[in-house]
């Protein structure tokens, strides 16, 4: 029973390491960036909705403020970063949104100061009983949250012409230009996406630790998924973040007390160097597809 | 050499497509293409033939704008399309404007079912659902083989396959003129064949014209109106398709004697 519930609420936790990996794996697909700011912009909008709640403004008001900023944001990025960037190698552009990361948060604190901000988006963290599992409320409105945002991209992936165009500059660039793709449009479209995952990765990180500077750490989280989940897949984002949450919750409860506890902030690390050695490409690394 | 009666032809009409003296340089030193002249007229098909490392896939290039995606320049000269000057136009404004191109080794999307990559043609036009299914099924009737294979993922059909699936998704952006890179690349000859003579009954039937680079000379001269024959950047020789067939000194360079293609 322990056994269950240790893993049931890994689970659980972990898709909120999922939803940050997501917002990764939606960059990287598109213009092959690994894109560090993804921390920062979840920093800076959940700092963005706090204050904004903070002074009067209504939660639902708030959010929509907070995604027209993320909105905004990723059209600089691209008129300002990416554009002048254009075809420069991965490496140039990674060290850009290293760049991009420290202004993000430069002027989210000087803006909105650097004080831990309580966020309340009205979930208790009170555990509730199924059958006789003991699960975290939180945790489960967490992943459905998740759940939902994973469906919703699905579709404006598959069924969408922005998705289409998407998935297209994903795969060859150079041909979606060819036949008429606005490819700055797909950039900023991809970043806005991202930043609402983002958006909605920060809002459960905030509401559990406290909106505060840290909050930009969780990207060195999403580092582990990314390698077990595979960097261009959503899929292996969830499955990443489900192992990882998973692993963290079964090592803390099993291995932990055999070498003195503390294990979980280094053990997805250590998850993630066993399937560096067996599988580079993460589960779900998409794989070129070759014709012999 | 026919220039006579071409320039007569163009008396009559103006080109679909003008490009006057371009010069193209990559990364800011490495000139690519200097001096090319040419012209289409509107419901031609022309041959822009050359060894690897001629210049065409430069040309065409400029032509589709997409030197930009290359770090390169159009820095002398000028293009025009349609009568209007495309040098400062963005590419995918330039695939609104009727000009796309189909690229070199085919470039499908790979993950993407077939349907998925015609469709992702048609998206610059931002059609309605009703219009980009005829779009669709014109393009089936041209090459019906896709049809049967509209769910599979593009980069699993055969080399012949993705060429259609290059030029299907290309109509999809309804052309006036389509530049074609090195169609016969990697393909069997009689595959070569049918896909020219799709080329050529689009242009007959719908007035589609082609800009086709290519190596394989009696292929492209047999179903070309005019031909262009390009040497290190420059073009060399001009004149219709059947003076070119029994130019000397082309069959000397191209088709007897073999010059060294070293220049790659």
């Amino acid at each position: 029973m322990l056994f269950l519930e240790t893993l049931i609420g890994g689970l659980l936790a972990g898709t909120m390491y999922s939803l940050v990996a997501i917002g990764f794996v939606l960059i990287y697909k598109a213009s092959g960036v690994f894109n560090f700011a993804q921390g920062a912009i979840l920093l800076f909008s959940a700092l963005l909705l706090v204050t904004l709640h903070e002074h009067g403004v209504p939660f639902v008001l708030a959010v929509l403020i907070t995604l027209v900023a993320l909105i905004l944001l990723s059209i600089l990025i691209e008129r300002l970063v990416l554009r002048p960037l254009t075809n420069r190698s991965p490496m140039t552009l990674f060290m850009a949104t290293l760049g991009v990361s420290y202004v993000i948060e430069g002027v989210a604190q000087g803006l909105m100061g650097a004080n831990v901000h309580a966020l309340d988006v009205g979930i208790e963290d009170v555990p509730v009983f199924i059958g006789d599992l003991m699960i975290s409320q939180f945790d489960l409105i967490a992943a459905i949250t998740a759940g939902v945002l994973v469906g919703v991209l699905a579709l404006l992936f598959n069924k969408t012409r922005i998705g289409i165009s998407l998935r297209a500059v994903a795969d060859d660039t150079r041909a979606a230009l060819s036949i008429g793709i606005h490819l700055n449009r797909i950039w900023q479209i991809v970043w806005a996406v991202a930043g609402v995952t983002g958006l909605v990765a920060g809002m459960l990180w905030g509401t559990r630790q406290g909106v505060q500077f840290s909050l930009s750490l969780v990207v060195l989280k999403a580092l582990p998924v990314l390698i077990i989940g595979g960097f261009t897949s959503i899929g292996g984002a969830i499955v990443g973040g489900l192992i990882v949450g998973a692993g963290e919750s079964l090592g803390e409860a099993y291995i932990g007390p055999l070498i003195g506890g503390g294990i979980t902030p280094w053990f997805a690390y250590f998850l993630a160097l066993a399937f560096l050695f067996y599988r580079p490409a993460g589960i779900f690394g998409e794989r070129a597809i070759e014709r012999v | 050499m026919s220039h006579a009666s071409n320039a007569a032809q163009l008396q009559q009409a103006p080109p679909l497509l003008s490009v006057d003296n371009i010069e193209v340089i990559y990364n800011g030193a490495i000139l690519a293409v200097s001096g090319v002249s040419l012209q289409v007229l509107q419901g031609s098909i022309i041959a822009l033939l050359g060894a690897n490392g001629a210049g065409k896939s430069t040309t065409l290039k400029a032509i589709s704008g997409l030197v930009q995606a290359d770090r390169a320049e159009v820095s002398r000269g000028t293009i025009s399309f349609d009568g209007q000057s495309s040098l400062h136009v963005p590419a995918n404004q330039r695939v609104q404007q009727g000009i796309v191109h189909v690229l070199e080794g085919r470039h499908v999307f790979a993950h993407l079912s077939v349907e998925e990559n015609l469709i992702s043609g048609a998206f610059v036009r931002k059609p309605s659902r009703q219009t980009a299914k005829q779009g669709l099924e014109r393009v089936y009737t041209w090459f019906p083989r896709l049809k049967e294979k509209r769910t599979l993922q593009a980069g699993y059909t055969s080399g012949g396959e993705q060429q259609m699936v290059a030029i299907g998704r290309a109509l999809m952006t309804h052309p006036r003129l389509v530049l074609l890179d090195e169609p016969s690349m990697g393909l069997a000859p009689l595959i070569v064949q049918e896909i020219f003579e799709i080329v050529s009954e689009l242009n007959a039937k719908e007035q589609v014209s082609f800009l086709v680079a290519e190596q394989n000379i009696p292929v492209s001269l047999k179903h070309a109106h005019y031909g262009y024959v390009m040497e290190t950047g420059r073009v060399v020789l001009s004149g219709t398709a059947e003076s070119l067939l029994n130019n000397t000194a082309l069959k000397d360079a191209y088709l007897g004697k073999k010059k060294s293609n070293s220049r790659a």
